[in-house]
C-alpha cells in the first residue's frame, strides 16, 4: 500500500472560531447513522451552518468569499469530545485538506492523521492574525510547509507545530499506519502468545 | 526503581517500536459497537483482511436501539440498517455479539465490565471515547476511530504515542449526597476540559479506596472529558471481588492465580508520575454543568460565574454558554426550571446508580408534566432492578421505565429533546446538540440529582429535597 507522500498543501483558508469546538458540532449525532463514511462531507458543522428549517445561517463555511477553502482555521482544544472518525471523515468530505487551531482533543488528532490530513498546532495571535488576512483577501493562497513547521500567506510565515511522529508519518507516506502494523504480525503472535487472556479458553 | 501500572501494561504489550518512533501496541480486548464498526468491517473487505483474533472482539448494539419499541425492524430504516450490519460482520467474522435476544446487551462500557470481559493488566480498545470507563479495573483503555478499530480488527493492535501520566489523589470522605460523578465534574472543572491532554490519569488516595468498583467506573468514564484519553485506578481486593464468578472471568480454578498477577500490575509505592494532583473529599459538593461543555461546572449552591470571575482565556466559551444556556451569569443554577429528566448512560447507568435513587424516591412523585425516564445501562442491569423491584419504585414515582441502550445520552435513537428543552441528566456530555435538538439544554449532574429535579420540577439540591444530612 504506497500513500503519498505530505510534506506541502496548499488552498485557501476559512476561520471557524471558538474554543471547545467538540465532535457533536462538527457532525451532529444524527448523521452517523450510516455504514459508509460517504456523503458525510454535507454534514459538516450542519447545525452550526443550518436552522431547523435547513435554512443557512450566517457561517463562515456558508459565505461564498470563503467557498472551496481547504485549511480550516479554529481555536483551542478543537475535535474534542467522542472518538467519532465522523469528524475529521466529514471535514474532509466536505473538502478540507488540513487543519490549524491553538491545540487539538488526541482521538480527533490522530484520526485526522491517519485520514492523511494534517492538523498543526500555531500561537493563539497567530490563527487570528492569519484569520484577518484570509478575511482581508479570502482567495489568497495558504501554503503549508509540514517539513519545516511552517504556514505562510503572501509574504508572511508563521511558525506551526506538529508533533514529530505526525510530521514524520506524513512525510513519509506512512499516515495510515496499517501497511506497518501488518508487517510486524509474527511479532504480534510472539507478544500475544505471552499473555494469559489471550489464550482460547 | 518502581513502575506505574501504565508502564508495566504498557510493556507487556509492546510489540515493538515502528519506523516513525510510536509504538506497535497489542490491544488484548477490542469492544464494537454498530456506529463506529461497520466503515471499519467495510475497510478490511476492501484490503482483503480477516479479523486476526475473532476471539478477542466482543460486540453489542447500544446507541441507536429505540427504548421503547424493541420488535425488528425498528421504524428507523437507517438504525435497522446498521443494527442488521452489525449482525452480519459478527456472524462472518466468528465474533461474540450480544444481540438483543441475548438478555445481555446493553451500553457497550457497562457489557464489558458486567461479563467480566474487562479485566485488570489488560489493554482494552473500543471505538468509543468513554472507553477509558474500563480503566477502573487497572486496564488501560482507549477511544479509538474508525481506521484504528480497522486496525485492531486485522492486526489486534494499534500505533500508539506513549502518554505521560498523572497521578490524581483524592482523599477523605465524601459528605453525604456527594457522589463519585461529583468528584469528576470537580476534577474537571479544576483541571480544565483539555488539562489531560497527553495524560494518562491515574486516579488514587483514601476515596477511590473507599469507593465501589462501580463509582472507579463512573470517574473513569469521565476522563476523556477532562482531556484524558485514559483513566485508571490501580486493582485490588475490590476489583477482585466484583470480577469473581462473572461469565468471562477466569474460571474459579484458575482465579487465585489469576489475581496474583493482576495484583503485580498495580502500581509500586515507589514509582514515579510525570505530575501528581491532589483534592480533599470534603471541599468536594455536589456538582452541576451551567454551560456546554463539562468543565463549565459549579457546586449546587453558587451563582453561575460572571464574565468578570473568569480567566480571560474562558470567556469566549462563557458568552457561548450563557447564549445557549439561556441562563443568567451571576445568578443561582438552583431553581432553574427543567422540562426532562434523564437517568441513564455509561456514567451513571449502572444498578448502584439506580439503587441510591430508587431509595430515596419511593413513595415520591414526579412533578406533572415533566417528562422523566429511566434507561438501564445493560439489559443486565434492567433485569436486576426489576427482580429487587426497582423499576416498579420508578414507575410508581412516574418515571418511564425503559430498555437498555445510550438512549438520550447523545439521542441518536428517538429519545431526544425537542426545541430548546432543558435536561437534567446524568450523562456525560452537555455539547450544543447532544441530546437531539440544536437548541437543546443539558446540565450534568449525578443520578441522585437528576432524581431531585424530576420532583421538584427545577434543578436543586438533592439534600435538601431528600434530607440527607451530614
Ligand atoms: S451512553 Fe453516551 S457516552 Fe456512553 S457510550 Fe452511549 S452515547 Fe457514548
Amino acid at each position: 500500500m504506497s500513500l503519498a507522500k505530505i510534506s506541502q498543501l496548499a488552498g485557501t483558508g476559512v476561520y471557524v472560531a471558538g474554543d471547545d469546538v467538540d465532535t457533536d458540532r462538527i457532525i451532529p449525532a444524527r448523521f452517523m447513522k450510516c455504514v459508509t463514511f460517504d456523503g458525510l462531507g454535507e454534514f459538516a458543522f450542519y447545525d452550526e451552518r443550518f436552522d431547523a428549517n435547513n435554512q443557512p445561517k450566517a457561517h463562515p463555511m456558508n459565505d461564498p468569499q470563503f467557498a472551496g477553502a481547504s485549511i480550516l482555521l479554529s481555536g483551542r482544544n478543537f475535535g474534542c469530545g467522542s472518538s467519532r472518525e465522523h469528524a475529521p471523515q466529514a471535514l474532509y468530505r466536505h473538502g478540507f485538506r488540513a487543519v490549524i487551531a491553538e491545540s487539538f482533543a488526541e482521538i480527533f488528532f490522530g484520526n485526522s492523521i491517519t485520514l492523511g490530513m494534517p492538523c498543526l498546532v500555531m500561537d493563539g495571535r497567530d490563527i487570528r492574525a492569519l484569520a484577518e488576512l484570509i478575511a482581508e483577501a479570502p482567495q489568497s493562497e495558504i501554503n503549508i510547509d509540514i517539513t519545516a513547521g511552517q504556514v505562510g500567506i503572501a509574504d508572511v510565515t508563521f511558525p506551526a507545530m506538529i508533533p514529530s511522529h505526525a510530521q514524520e508519518a506524513l512525510i513519509n507516506g506512512r499516515w495510515d499506519a496499517i501497511a506497518d502494523l501488518l508487517e510486524g504480525l509474527n511479532a504480534v503472535h510472539a507478544t500475544a502468545d505471552r499473555l494469559p487472556y489471550m489464550q482460547k479458553a | 526503581m518502581g513502575k506505574t501500572l501504565f508502564d508495566k501494561v504498557w510493556a507487556a504489550h509492546t510489540v515493538r517500536e515502528l519506523p516513525n518512533g510510536m509504538t506497535q501496541l497489542l490491544i488484548g480486548t477490542h469492544l464494537i459497537h454498530e456506529v463506529t464498526s461497520p466503515q471499519a468491517f467495510g475497510m478490511l473487505r476492501d484490503l482483503n483482511l480477516k479479523v486476526l483474533y475473532p476471539h478477542r472482539t466482543f460486540a453489542t448494539v447500544d446507541h441507536i436501539v429505540p427504548t421503547d419499541e424493541r420488535e425488528e425492524p425498528f421504524s428507523d430504516k437507517l438504525a435497522d440498517a446498521m443494527i442488521k450490519e452489525l449482525r452480519k460482520n459478527c456472524a462472518e467474522n466468528d465474533i461474540k455479539f450480544f444481540d438483543l435476544s441475548s438478555g445481555h446487551q446493553g451500553i457497550v462500557h457497562i457489557v464489558g465490565p458486567e461479563q467480566g470481559i474487562t479485566q485488570p493488566g489488560t489493554t482494552i480498545a473500543c471505538g468509543d471515547s468513554h472507553t477509558s470507563t474500563h480503566g477502573a479495573f487497572g486496564s488501560i483503555a482507549f477511544g479509538i476511530g474508525t481506521s484504528q478499530v480497522r486496525d485492531v480488527l486485522a492486526t489486534q493492535t494499534m500505533a500508539l504515542h506513549k502518554p505521560k501520566v498523572r497521578r490524581i489523589n483524592v482523599n477523605g470522605k465524601l459528605s453525604p449526597g456527594v457522589y463519585a460523578k461529583d468528584v469528576i465534574l470537580h476534577i474537571i472543572r479544576m483541571l480544565g476540559v483539555n488539562g489531560g491532554l497527553g495524560y494518562a490519569y491515574e486516579y488514587g488516595g483514601s476515596t477511590f479506596d473507599a469507593f465501589t468498583q462501580e463509582e472507579r467506573m463512573t470517574v473513569c468514564n469521565m476522563s476523556i472529558e477532562g482531556g484524558a484519553r485514559v483513566g485508571y485506578v490501580n486493582p485490588d481486593q475490590t476489583t477482585f471481588d466484583y470480577l469473581r464468578g462473572r461469565p468471562y472471568a477466569p474460571a474459579q480454578a484458575h482465579f487465585d492465580a489469576a489475581v496474583d498477577q493482576w495484583k503485580a500490575f498495580a502500581s509500586d509505592a515507589d514509582c514515579t508520575y510525570d505530575d501528581i494532583v491532589n483534592f480533599q473529599a470534603s471541599d468536594i459538593g455536589p456538582t452541576v454543568t451551567w454551560g456546554i461543555n463539562p468543565g463549565q461546572a459549579i457546586f449546587i449552591d453558587e451563582n453561575i460565574p460572571a464574565l468578570a470571575d473568569l480567566p480571560a482565556k474562558d470567556r469566549g466559551t462563557a458568552e457561548e454558554a450563557y447564549a445557549h444556556m439561556k441562563l443568567r451569569p451571576g445568578t443561582p443554577i438552583k431553581g432553574t426550571k427543567i422540562d426532562v429528566a434523564f437517568l441513564g448512560s455509561c456514567t451513571n447507568g449502572r444498578i448502584s446508580d439506580l439503587k441510591e435513587v430508587a431509595q430515596h424516591i419511593q413513595g415520591k412523585k414526579v412533578k406533572p408534566g415533566l417528562k422523566a425516564i429511566v434507561v438501564p445501562g445493560s439489559q443486565g442491569v434492567s433485569a436486576i432492578a426489576e427482580a429487587m423491584g426497582l423499576a416498579e419504585i420508578f414507575r410508581e414515582a412516574g418515571f418511564e421505565w425503559r430498555g437498555a441502550g445510550c438512549s438520550m445520552c447523545l439521542a441518536m435513537n428517538p429519545d431526544k429533546l425537542i426545541g430548546d428543552q432543558l435536561c437534567a441528566s446524568s450523562s456525560n456530555r452537555n455539547f450544543k446538540g447532544r441530546q437531539g435538538s440544536p437548541t437543546g439544554r443539558t446540565v450534568l449532574m449525578s443520578p441522585l440529582m437528576v432524581a431531585a429535579a424530576a420532583l421538584t420540577g427545577e434543578i436543586s439540591d438533592a439534600r435538601e429535597v431528600f434530607g440527607i444530612h451530614g
